[in-house]
């Protein structure tokens, strides 16, 4: 009787512990089981949705709604789309990250304002924008007009609202490093007599590799999944000035729904290995 | 003593600043200023005459209603998923990192198709939901979903850093003083990662009040009653009336500029906190 009474207390301390550590261990079980299950319900389920919508028929008619010509010039026009803008972009984002990184002047903060900007811009409100200089009833639009140039509902329209909705990505990327690297590197370069070209593509480039890839992935994937600036500058003509994200739009209002998850799907595998790589090269980069 | 500035080392300004001058005074600044050109030069009856109108009102009632109730599930399913990233270790942590950023990378028209499939009737989670009398589809709750999918990422991003930073010390004082887990977390932890909390918030609330894409697939576009304000400026120039579609876009410009100063004040003054912590 006399060690049963006592043994309580000489166990109180470590029993106090282990339960705190239970208590600790079950939370940690509840969160992680709360984040997996409301992230698999909230963001993956849809995306599995679109693929099951899309085989819904089976792959054949999978494969007969993708090759259908306007989706198939849709895509093309995606692409072409992405190949022109995410270059100038690039182009752009690294003469932004050169002026501000490596030079002091006045007025940086705004500039810096300046290029994020479009982030902040509903993309309605951007296309209406571009419609407002560029559209018959635009500042440019009678000049435009007389001189027989189409810019708006054509593919320079979508270029440019295109630019605009993307113009920060890769500059803030290769901003954001370039501005913690200095010009340490470069002025060594260049007081061993490299030229200023050379510096940049041998001091400068290799250093901004990953930056500067992870930038492009982002750019490149708002520029093919652009959606509401893109569809009111496009006029949204079939076979002709259709992006893909406006052709899932088209089919779907159709009520098409196997040839609009069709078309989808093409867009949800890109955001897929947007993510794999961006994934990459965030370890990549760590590791270097 | 005063040094005499050395001479520019680096070349290269005046190509890379000409570029980015002409660059984003073509693309960024030219429309911008002939979105307010053309504004400006309408009538001020008839700017408030459409910007007040009914219908525009009741889209503002509808966007801003979602995208605090957007923002506010966010709050917590971002500060639940940003702390279980950082502060566990666990397999498939790293996929589970990964797919927070999905609604970044999924074009919106893309997840507005897949939500109302997802939240319709007889959709994977529409069947389960409707028996309960939870309709998400075709509803004001489906833009609310919309919204909330698209800004994810900003509360979770913005607070992952700020947790990583935190020290146990903290923690560990407040618990050998006796607090409670919970006490630990809203008198020592939230107060820390507060400010970074409120601007993954306001990130996140005004990336909803500009969303489109995803929107318009699920709403069912009532006016009225689910008609959200992009959607309005988008019928305006459907049916040609551009006067109108300028307007109430400048109305959505100038909220936009309104959410940008409040973020770039809360970021600031993160930033000062952090410094004084």
């Amino acid at each position: 009787m006399a060690t049963a009474a006592t043994l309580p207390t000489t166990s109180a301390v470590p029993r106090q512990i282990s339960r705190k550590a239970r208590r600790a261990a079950w939370t940690r079980r509840i969160l992680i089981g709360l984040a997996f299950l409301l992230t698999a319900l909230f963001l993956l389920v849809p995306v599995a949705v679109i693929f099951q919508q899309a085989f819904a028929r089976g792959v054949p008619t999978f494969w007969a709604n993708i090759t259908h010509p306007e989706t198939l010039h849709a895509i093309w026009l995606t692409v072409l789309v992405a190949l022109i803008v995410v270059p100038i972009n690039a182009f752009f984002g690294l003469c932004a990250a050169w002026a501000i990184a490596k030079f002091q002047f006045r007025g940086k903060k705004l500039l810096i304002a300046l290029i994020e900007l479009p982030f902040s811009i509903s993309p309605i409100v951007a296309g209406v924008a571009y419609l407002m200089v560029y559209g018959s009833r635009g500042i440019f639009g009678p000049w435009l007009e007389e001189h027989g140039l189409q810019v708006m509902f054509a593919l320079p329209g979508i270029v440019l609202v295109t630019l605009f909705v993307t113009c920060p990505f890769i500059a803030r990327q290769v901003l954001v490093l370039m501005q913690s690297q200095g010009v340490d590197e470069e002025e060594a370069s260049l007081s061993l007599g490299a030229g200023g070209f050379k510096t940049f593509l041998y001091v400068t480039l290799p250093n901004l590799k990953w930056a500067l890839i992870y930038g492009v992935i982002l750019c490149n994937a708002r520029a093919m999944g652009e959606y509401g600036a893109v569809s009111v500058v496009s006029g949204q003509i079939r076979g002709q000035t259709n992006t893909l994200p406006l052709q899932v739009d088209l089919l779907y209002h159709d009520y098409n729904a196997a040839g609009a998850f069709a078309a989808a799907s093409v867009l949800a595998v890109l955001a897929l290995i947007t993510l794999a790589v961006k994934t990459i090269v965030e370890i990549r980069s760590r590791t270097e | 003593m005063k040094f005499r500035r050395a001479p520019r080392v680096i070349p290269g300004l005046p190509l890379a600043m000409g570029v980015t001058l002409l660059y984003l005074g073509l693309i960024v600044l030219l429309p911008v200023s002939g979105l307010l050109f053309r504004t400006f030069g309408l009538e001020w009856s008839e700017f408030v005459a459409v910007v007040t109108h009914p219908r525009a009102v009741a889209s503002y009632k509808v966007t801003l209603e979602s995208a605090a109730y957007a923002v506010a599930f966010n709050a917590v399913f971002g500060l639940l998923l940003a702390w279980v990233l950082v502060r566990y270790d666990f397999p498939g942590r790293r996929l589970l990192d990964a797919v927070m950023d999905l609604p970044f990378a999924l074009p919106t028209a893309v997840a507005g198709v897949a939500l109302t499939a997802a939240f319709a009737s007889n959709g994977w989670l529409g069947q389960y939901l409707e028996p309960l009398g939870i309709k998400v589809a075709y509803t004001q709750l489906g833009i609310i979903v919309a919204m909330a999918f698209t800004s994810v990422p900003f509360v979770v991003r913005s607070l992952q850093p700020v947790i990583a930073d935190l020290e146990p010390e903290l923690e560990e004082a407040a618990e050998t003083l006796g607090a409670s887990p919970f006490q630990t977390f809203t008198k020592v932890i939230f107060p820390l990662i507060f400010p970074a909390f409120l601007t993954g918030v306001s990130l996140a609330f005004a990336r909803s009040l500009g969303e489109f894409g995803a929107i318009i697939f699920i709403a069912g576009n009532m006016p009225f009653l689910t008609e959200i304000t992009a959607l309005v400026i988008f019928i305006r120039l459907e049916e040609y009336d551009y006067a109108a579609a300028t307007a109430i876009a400048t109305v959505v410009l100038a909220s936009a500029f309104v959410m940008l100063l409040i973020t770039n004040s809360i970021q600031l003054w993160h930033y000062r906190y952090a410094r004084k912590n």
